[in-house]
């Protein structure tokens, strides 16, 4: 019982501190691992280099949301020495690693013009995270599995999916009108 | 007293396990037929066609058309956007209207004093009280065999929603890749607090796939029962307490 308070308050603590960091950014956006494996710190651009500043990397965790266009993380505006450049990133796209989120796998990738991000895309994110505070209590899914049984009993009421029944009398009725 | 009508193109069961008056029955009825004609997408006059024919805006629109829109709009973001109204067609509130419909009219219910019941609207279930002194028995329909249960619940002031493709065909889709069927699991059944937050959840994590269980394991006081393609069932850490005996010498 003891044990499972103290899950449960470090959880609530590390979210706590998600919600610091996060702190006035959209709702929309993903958690990310206060892990900082998910980072653009250690991407890997294949050919072109590597961003100029690495060690602060910009909090990119903007989900493309349909029907929305995703606003790019804003940069802070440093004036770089080059005068092509706008802000304080060489122009390209850049893949960061796949990195372990907990509970699946980021992969951001970033895509800079004149000097500042202008686009954000997740290639791989953990697509079953719950941004709201109704987070279990438990810290890993514990899922259990068996072949589905058929039940004798009678019962009361009968969950199903949706139009399910109708589909399957209209079906039904146009097999049967088949066997005529 | 129970009653059944096709409404919505769906079967709605109401059945009060209190002594009841009939016309408190039919107070249900009139309510699910004002959300049809509000809330239906295939009724040429209804608010959200006028909506989604450009000849009404949301801000000019009902308050329980406004109450759809920004309770879409939490449910969006709390499932990181595999719940979306937003179709190629306009919006199509239907996914969220159901639950919260069931659980208004059950709210009437409560409100003339009644304190055992159920509403079945197509399958998604609000369940108060008891019926004879024992928790109302829910049977998990098996998406294989509609004749057939594969499970049988055991529920009190609980919500009840299955989600699923079987049949009728892929009328859920993630929004992320809408080409993609969903074709991995057949059938996604929520236990939540009340029918709305079950149906709401059980229709983004149907649209998660295989990850959806996940999903639904770590959300607080809801458990799920998710059957894939090949008759395999993944449920959550705390669903077989809602089996008699814990599903034990069942």
């Amino acid at each position: 019982m003891i044990k499972k308070f103290l899950v449960s308050l470090a959880i609530v603590a590390v979210f706590a501190f998600y919600s610091d960091i996060k702190g006035s950014e959209k709702q929309e956006t993903a958690i990310l691992p206060k892990n900082n494996k998910s980072s653009l710190s250690q991407s890997t651009p294949s050919s072109t280099p590597a961003p100029a500043d690495t060690s602060t990397p910009a909090p990119v965790s903007i989900v493309n949301i349909p029907g929305q266009s995703a606003s790019p993380t804003p940069v802070p505006s440093t004036p770089t020495p080059t005068p092509s450049h706008q802000g304080q990133y060489k122009d390209g796209t850049y893949t960061g690693p796949v990195a372990d989120a907990f509970y699946g796998n980021v992969q951001i990738q970033v895509k800079i013009s004149n000097g500042l991000i202008s686009d954000v895309q997740f290639l791989q994110y953990p697509n079953d995270r719950n941004t709201s505070i109704m987070i279990n209590s438990q810290a890993m899914p514990m899922l259990q599995q068996e072949a589905i049984q058929s039940q004798t009993g009678n019962v009361d009421i009968i969950s199903g999916a949706t139009d399910t029944s109708n589909a399957f009398i209209q079906s039904l009725t146009s097999a049967l009108s088949q066997a005529k | 007293m129970k009653k059944t009508e096709l409404l919505m193109d769906m079967p709605v069961t109401v059945e009060i396990a209190d002594e009841a008056e009939k016309q408190d029955v039919e107070t249900v009825y009139d309510y699910f037929r004002y959300v049809d004609e509000t809330f239906s997408t295939f009724k040429k006059g209804s608010e959200i066609s006028k909506i989604n024919q450009g000849k009404l805006k949301i801000s000019d629109s009902s308050q329980d058309m406004k109450e759809i829109f920004a309770k879409a709009e939490e449910t969006k973001k709390l499932t990181l956007g595999y719940f979306d109204i937003r179709k190629d067609t306009g919006y199509d509130p239907s996914g969220i209207v159901k639950g919260w419909a069931i659980l208004n009219a059950a709210k009437i219910l409560r409100k003339k004093g009644y304190r055992n019941f159920f509403i079945d609207a197509g399958g998604d279930i609000q369940i108060d009280g008891q019926s004879k002194n024992k928790n109302w028995s829910v049977g998990i329909r098996n998406p294989f065999n509609r004749f057939e249960n594969i499970k049988i619940l055991n529920i009190s002031n609980r919500g009840v929603a299955t989600s699923g493709t079987y049949i009728r065909g892929q009328h859920i889709y993630n929004p992320f890749n809408k080409d993609l069927p969903i074709k991995e699991i057949v059938s996604l059944t929520v236990i939540g607090p009340d029918v709305y937050e079950a149906d709401r959840f059980a229709t983004a994590a149907f649209a998660m796939g295989k990850k959806g269980i996940e999903f639904i394991e770590r959300l607080k006081d809801f458990e799920g029962y998710m059957v894939d393609k090949k008759g395999m069932a993944t449920y959550t850490s705390g669903f077989n307490s809602y089996l008699y005996n814990n599903g034990k010498n069942n």
